[in-house]
């Protein structure tokens, strides 16, 4: 280790990986190189599908038996790992190179206690008694910040809560204090307020151990927050890395522009500012273009320029990184500020009347706990508030977004607005009717078909059965707006060209179809019917970056068309502020906040909104963000606490009156609602999470 | 957890009590009928008719059932009409043999499918894994008369190794036992290594396994301290289950060779129309069968810590 | 794109139902444990097919008890290619014939457990609630017998005749088929199409036929390949017991049980026919195993 300072810690050459399937050879990853020195953080960031994990995994030479490295070198610290056995490797493998996954309940075995998972690698990889191995386990579970880490060694995965987990697998990398650490998407399958707590302690503990860290994402943000260098990988290769600065401030490749243009920053707005999605789609593995593999999506694309060769990396020399490269033929070419096409703009949209009316709605669910405790203190039925008091209105042409993380309830509630549950009280009126006590099967034809849903995961979205024709063709059928064969038939392809899509997929089977287009036909579906209001749960936190963008931005599209209502239900505050006219926040059943976007995006705040403000990561090293952190875990759902439900997590508690009174709810302006304890003139007096710098706004206006 | 296993055993006595009604209407429901099976069928009208008087058939249906049910609670099953004893000394005997046959099966059995199925599913789709799983299929392919078939024209016919009938007339002989385990360990193993090998399969694929190697484990320990807990916790159910193949398995096996037990009794007495012995074995057939099934659920929850600790 | 003649309705023409059943028996071609399979069915069905035309003999005809195989017919010249039975039967063709025996009852059996368990599968896992306990309660109760004994019992009971073998193996394996449609449907309900379909009001029937059942059938091919096998199996075992049908039409397990008795002197008159059931059970076995290992790739 003594000439670990001038030696990085990782170097990697002209590295190829390729998977080997029935169909041939497929390269995962081309000519990608990469040197991390001691201390280090550098990030990989791209979409799903670029091989951004499989380097991850080619350097702990985990591959898989129909994987392999087919060119190039990985050198940890000098030794090339190409050069080990299967010994040596085993050597390596979680004390020097250690993994944080993306699942942390996957990651811990089910049947195993936490402490026997963590004393495994100290007892592997050093000569220790067990009593050390468990202090230094002990020890490792504090520095993550666990409470009473004896408990948790003692305890089984599923006992305890996502982030614990995660906090978990962090000490289990940790333990062995590692040169290297490479992190996997290790936030993504968490809640946002969670993940602020994991990245904040990630770089604490990488600065404390001097771990150099990998830390690949798919969220720029983020990568803003933990990195110091990024790679930007797109189709197996990277076609820019430098500097988190330098790529920030001065992205030269059009595939990075054009991912800045899909990202729903604070300063985008879907109206003056629309977001600019990358046409068109990532290409297979065994289909991608000669030359440059973005060749076909880009705007300065020159045939005979960009698809003569394959492409190496060039050096850009900007002020503040002299290690700045880019993969492109005519990045010196592209002018910084047509780099991205204009989005279409729109006048915005005026509000009609009152189309959706919620009143004090409620919806419980009953729980049979069958312990003999239960039995005996005759409390074996529990009452589940999935909803508590749910106000609020939607008109005409409005976008309404519900915001909160998992638990919250907004996914009940969409069910109860669908007819697939019913309310337990209170009145949610659709164009005058209450519906909230209707089921589905109860429901009219009109009703049906006036509201209607466009759902999250889309895999499941679509029947695999059926044909995309005769599944459209079914919801106009159904609801009476055709039933002549040609007409329905016609009416299909109309639908098809409204969600830009080609005619023949008509006659496809979803599997044919991307993640993307299935969620249009999904936007197809929901909007057959022509309804007066559509609920999107989630309609697009399952895809990729730049064809999130285009989802959301046909969504809009034919909202704005057909003045319809739509409720958007999310977890992802960035997308929500974009496009929503209204914001409702919940959190465990209950709505904290509500009111226009700007209301609720400005002081004053509820201190979860605060919170959950903070915790966001956003592209953009401009804006200056306040840093909260939550300490402590969701509460669950089944056991609430008795006062304000975000009463053991928030900052600004007061005191007892918060854990055992309900909080009062305050209007610090017509229709902008706070439901807190802490009196109005204090939380107005609470200041911005977010500054915007002027000129971003300014030119925001200007346009 | 205990009123977990209180509720299973209540859901086992529910099906019991089921199963004894249905049994009692199948084969109760017209007493003529039960008159001519125990007089015969040369029998008088008048001869059934007394028969049927000083047995209380007569009664009302509920009220037989009644006494029916406690008689057999408290194990009088009637008489056999086949053996003119108490059912009890004719079928007490018999399931001890069929026990012993039981045992051999699975002490050959649990060892061998479960040592395959762990080194097929370790690897899957290696060679080895290949040729066990075919293996298994053909196997699994051959039906237990077929095998003893093939067995006995090897070995008795062909060999002359071993003797063809395992009637023990005179005393228990070991020699005689080697042929009825090996045709029900020859069906029976084969899917049992399945089971294991897809378990194992699906552990070794599953991310906390991926962990254990990138925690720098030996293979060794990594299969022996993460995946095999977790990939018998399966092969555990579908052992206990495998009880109730065995029954139908000692069936075919027991008529093949004369051997004295259970199973062949039970055929007997049906072919036989003994009435009395049929209810008796199949309610013994199905308290076993139950039994295992409940013993099966309560050690699938102690081994999973995931429903343990809920 | 518009020049595209667009059937959004999709309908599946004939052509096209071919078309897809040569498609998905190409991807069989991929696994040649599934072929190998595929070639054992088709030479039984092809042997049942033909019966007339390439049994040697009458398979009733009672001719020279006790032949070897090879033997010679002194009458007609023919040849006993594996013999002759104890009442002097040709083994050869009563194989031949009896293979229509077993390619007939036992696709009708599975064909009527599976109409009867989809069924029952279906109104427990879409419904939940009483049907799903009353019909769940049931299967149980009918799987906590072991299967021979419920099958001696029945046919003890209502008598051996074709007919009761396939009500016998209906009742019997119809609680299993449940149980497997049950759980996959369980799954498939809680899919966002399901959903979709209950939002537009489409009515039960329509969801569990249309939206679920088909999404099901991988799966329940491979089990009713596994199935088929199995049935074969207990008409085999029926047969060897004397429970099976009655004689003297040619039943492969017919054949085994009349004989077994001399297999010490004739072996042949009873290695034969066991074959030829183990042959046809492996024939199922192994499609049933390509079909999965296909359905594993995609």
């Amino acid at each position: 280790m003594t000439d670990s300072q001038d030696t990085p810690v990782l170097e990697i050459e002209n590295l190829c990986l390729s998977y080997y399937t029935r169909a041939g050879e497929i390269p995962a990853v081309v000519d990608f190189s990469l040197t991390l020195k001691q201390g280090e953080s550098v990030g990989l960031v791209g979409e799903s599908g670029c091989g951004k994990s499989t380097v991850a995994m080619a350097v702990m030479r985990y591959m898989g038996h129909n994987g392999g490295i087919v060119g190039g070198s990985i050198k940890f610290k000098g030794r090339d790992m190409g050069s080990l056995d299967e010994d040596e490797l085993r050597k390596l493998r979680g004390s020097e190179i250690a993994m944080i996954y993306q699942e942390p309940m996957a990651a811990l075995n089910p049947s195993l206690t936490v402490g026997t998972q963590l004393m495994e690698v100290p007892l592997t990889h050093e000569e220790v008694s067990k009593e050390e191995a468990f202090e230094r386990s002990v020890q490792m579970l504090a520095d993550v910040h666990l409470p009473d880490p004896e408990r948790v060694m003692a305890a089984y995965p599923h006992q305890i809560s996502g982030g614990q987990q995660q906090r978990v697998v962090i000490a289990m990398a940790l333990l062995s204090k590692p040169a290297l650490l490479l992190l996997d998407e290790p936030t993504t399958a968490l809640d946002v307020t969670v993940e602020a707590g994991i990245v904040e302690l990630i770089g604490e503990l990488s600065e404390k151990f001097g771990t150099s860290l990998l830390y690949i994402s798919h969220n720029l943000g983020l990568m803003l927050e933990v990195c110091d260098r990024i790679g930007v990988m797109y189709s197996g290769e990277v076609v820019e890395e430098g500097t988190i600065d330098s790529i920030f401030t001065w992205p030269k490749h059009p595939y990075t522009h054009g991912l800045f243009g899909c990202i729903p920053l604070p300063h985008a707005d879907k109206n003056a500012r629309p977001l600019v999605a990358i046409t068109g789609q990532l290409p297979l593995p065994h289909e991608r273009p000669p030359g440059c593999n973005f060749g076909p999506r880009c705007h300065f694309f020159q045939a005979g320029k960009c698809d003569a060769e394959t492409l190496a990396m060039e050096e850009v020399h900007t002020d503040d990184d002299p290690a700045h490269r880019v993969r492109c033929q005519r990045w010196n070419e592209i002018d910084p500020e047509d780099a991205i096409p204009e989005g279409e703009k729109h006048a915005a949209t005026e509000i009609g009347e009152t189309v959706l009316e919620v009143a004090s709605m409620q919806k419980y669910y009953e729980v049979r706990d069958n312990s003999i405790a239960a039995m005996i203190s005759g409390e074996g039925v529990k009452w589940v508030k999935a909803n508590e008091e749910i106000n609020f209105r939607a008109g005409r042409g409005e976008t309404v977004a519900i915001v909160g993380e998992s638990g919250c309830g907004k996914s009940t509630f969409a069910k109860v607005l669908m007819g697939l549950e019913t309310a337990t009280d209170g009145e949610v009126r659709l164009e005058g009717t209450n519906i909230g006590e209707l089921p589905v099967k109860a429901r009219s034809p009109e009703q049906l078909g006036s509201l209607q849903m466009v759902f999250q995961n889309p895999n499941d979205t679509l029947n695999p059965s059926l044909t995309i024709g005769a599944q459209i063709g079914r919801v106009i059928r159904k609801f009476g707006v055709e039933s002549d064969p040609t007409k329905v038939r016609q009416r299909v392809l109309e639908l098809l060209d409204k969600v830009k899509l080609p005619r023949d997929f008509a006659l496809r089977k979803p599997r044919q179809l991307s993640g993307g287009q299935k969620q249009r036909v999904g936007i197809a579906r929901a909007f057959a019917g022509n309804p007066a209001m559509v609920i999107a749960d989630e309609p697009i936190s399952a895809l990729d970056v730049s064809v999130a963008a285009a989802v959301t931005e046909l969504l809009m599209d034919i909202q704005r068309e057909n003045q319809t209502t739509l409720l958007f239900i999310s977890h992802d505050l960035s997308a929500v502020r974009y496009l929503s006219d209204r914001v409702i926040v919940m959190y465990l059943g209950q709505i904290m906040e509500r009111g226009q976007t700007d209301e609720v995006f400005s002081p004053p705040y509820h201190p979860y909104t605060e919170a959950l403000l903070s915790a966001v990561p956003i592209a953009d090293p401009e804006v200056e963000k306040r840093r909260i952190v939550l300490e402590g875990n969701l509460p669950s759902v089944m056991n609430p606490p008795k006062g304000c439900p975000f009463s053991t997590r928030c900052p600004r508690k007061l005191g007892e009156i918060c854990d055992n009174e309900l909080p009062p709810v305050q209007f610090a302006a017509d229709r902008h609602a706070i439901a807190c304890h802490i009196p109005m003139d204090e939380l107005r007096k609470v200041e911005p999470v977010i500054k915007i710098p002027e000129d971003r706004l300014a030119v925001g206006a200007a346009d | 957890m205990l009123i977990f296993i209180a509720k299973r055993l209540g859901a086992m006595v529910l099906t019991m009590l089921v199963v004894s009604i249905l049994l009692f209407l199948l084969l109760e429901i017209s007493p003529g009928n039960v008159a001519t099976k125990v007089l015969g069928p040369y029998s008088s009208e008048e001869q059934r008719n007394l028969w049927l008087e000083q047995n209380g058939y007569f009664e009302p249906l509920w009220y037989r059932y009644g006494t029916w049910l406690g008689n057999f609670a408290t194990g009088d099953f009637g008489d056999s009409i086949r053996f003119k004893v108490p059912v009890g000394e004719v079928m007490w005997p018999r399931l001890w043999n069929t026990a012993i046959l039981g045992f051999w099966t699975f002490a050959v059995m649990i060892p061998l499918s479960l040592t395959l199925g762990v080194l097929s599913g370790m690897r899957e789709g290696s060679m080895l894994d290949r040729s066990i799983s075919v293996t298994s299929i053909i196997t699994t392919s051959v039906p237990e008369f077929a095998s003893a078939v093939f067995f006995s024209a090897v070995f008795v016919f062909g060999l002359k190794w071993l003797p063809g009938t395992s009637a023990m007339s005179s005393g228990f002989d070991i020699q005689q036992m080697i042929l009825p385990v090996l045709v029900l360990v020859v069906y029976d193993f084969g899917y049992v290594t399945r089971m294991t090998r897809a378990s194992m399969a699906e552990v070794m694929t599953t991310h906390y396994i991926r962990t254990a190697v990138l925690k720098g484990l030996k293979y060794r320990e990594v299969i022996m301290r993460h995946a095999l807990r977790n990939a018998l916790i399966a092969p555990f159910t579908v052992i206990m289950l495998q009880i109730n193949w065995l029954l139908s398995g000692v069936i075919v096996v027991e008529f093949f060779f004369a051997y004295k037990g259970f199973g062949a009794l039970l055929l007997e007495a049906s072919l036989n129309q003994d009435i009395f012995l049929i209810e008796a074995c199949a309610m013994v057939a199905v308290v076993v069968a139950v039994g295992t099934q409940v013993l099966a659920d309560i050690g699938y929850t102690y081994l999973n810590p995931r429903i343990r600790f809920a | 794109m518009a020049t595209v003649e667009a059937t959004p309705e999709g309908r599946q023409t004939t052509g096209g139902a071919l078309l897809k059943a040569l498609k998905s028996f190409a991807l069989l071609k991929e696994s040649w444990v599934g072929m190998v399979g595929v070639g054992i069915i088709i030479f039984w069905v092809l042997v049942a097919v033909l019966a007339p035309l390439i049994a040697p003999f009458d398979p009733l005809a009672t001719m020279q008890p006790f032949a070897k195989p090879g033997a010679v017919y002194a009458k007609t010249g023919g040849t006993f290619y594996l013999g002759a039975d104890h009442i002097g039967r040709d083994i050869l063709s009563r194989i031949i014939w009896g293979s229509r025996t077993v390619l007939i009852y036992a696709p009708l059996a599975t064909l009527s457990a599976y109409t009867v368990g989809i069924l029952m599968g279906l109104a427990a896992g879409y419904n939940r609630g009483w049907w799903d306990v009353v019909l769940s309660r049931i299967s149980d109760i009918i799987l906590s017998f072991p299967v021979l004994v419920l099958y001696i019992i029945i046919i003890a009971t209502i008598g051996a005749s074709g007919i009761n073998i396939i009500i016998a193996i209906t009742f019997a394996s119809a609680p299993g088929i449940m149980r497997i449609v049950r759980g996959l449907v369980l799954d498939l309900r809680n899919r966002d199409y399901v959903a979709a379909a209950q939002t537009r009001g489409e009515p039960p029937w329509y969801i569990m036929l249309v939206e679920i059942l088909p999404n099901a059938r991988g799966p329940l091919i491979v089990d009713a390949c596994l199935r088929l096998g199995y049935v074969i199996i207990t008409i085999g075992v029926l047969g060897f017991l004397g429970l099976g049908l009655p004689p003297p039409d040619p039943d492969w397990g017919g054949m085994i049980n009349e004989t077994r008795s001399m297999a010490m002197a004739f072996p042949h008159m009873t290695v034969f026919p066991c074959i030829a059931i183990s042959s046809l059970i492996l024939g199922f076995n192994l499609l049933a195993d390509g079909l999965r290992e296909i359905s594993l790739r995609d």
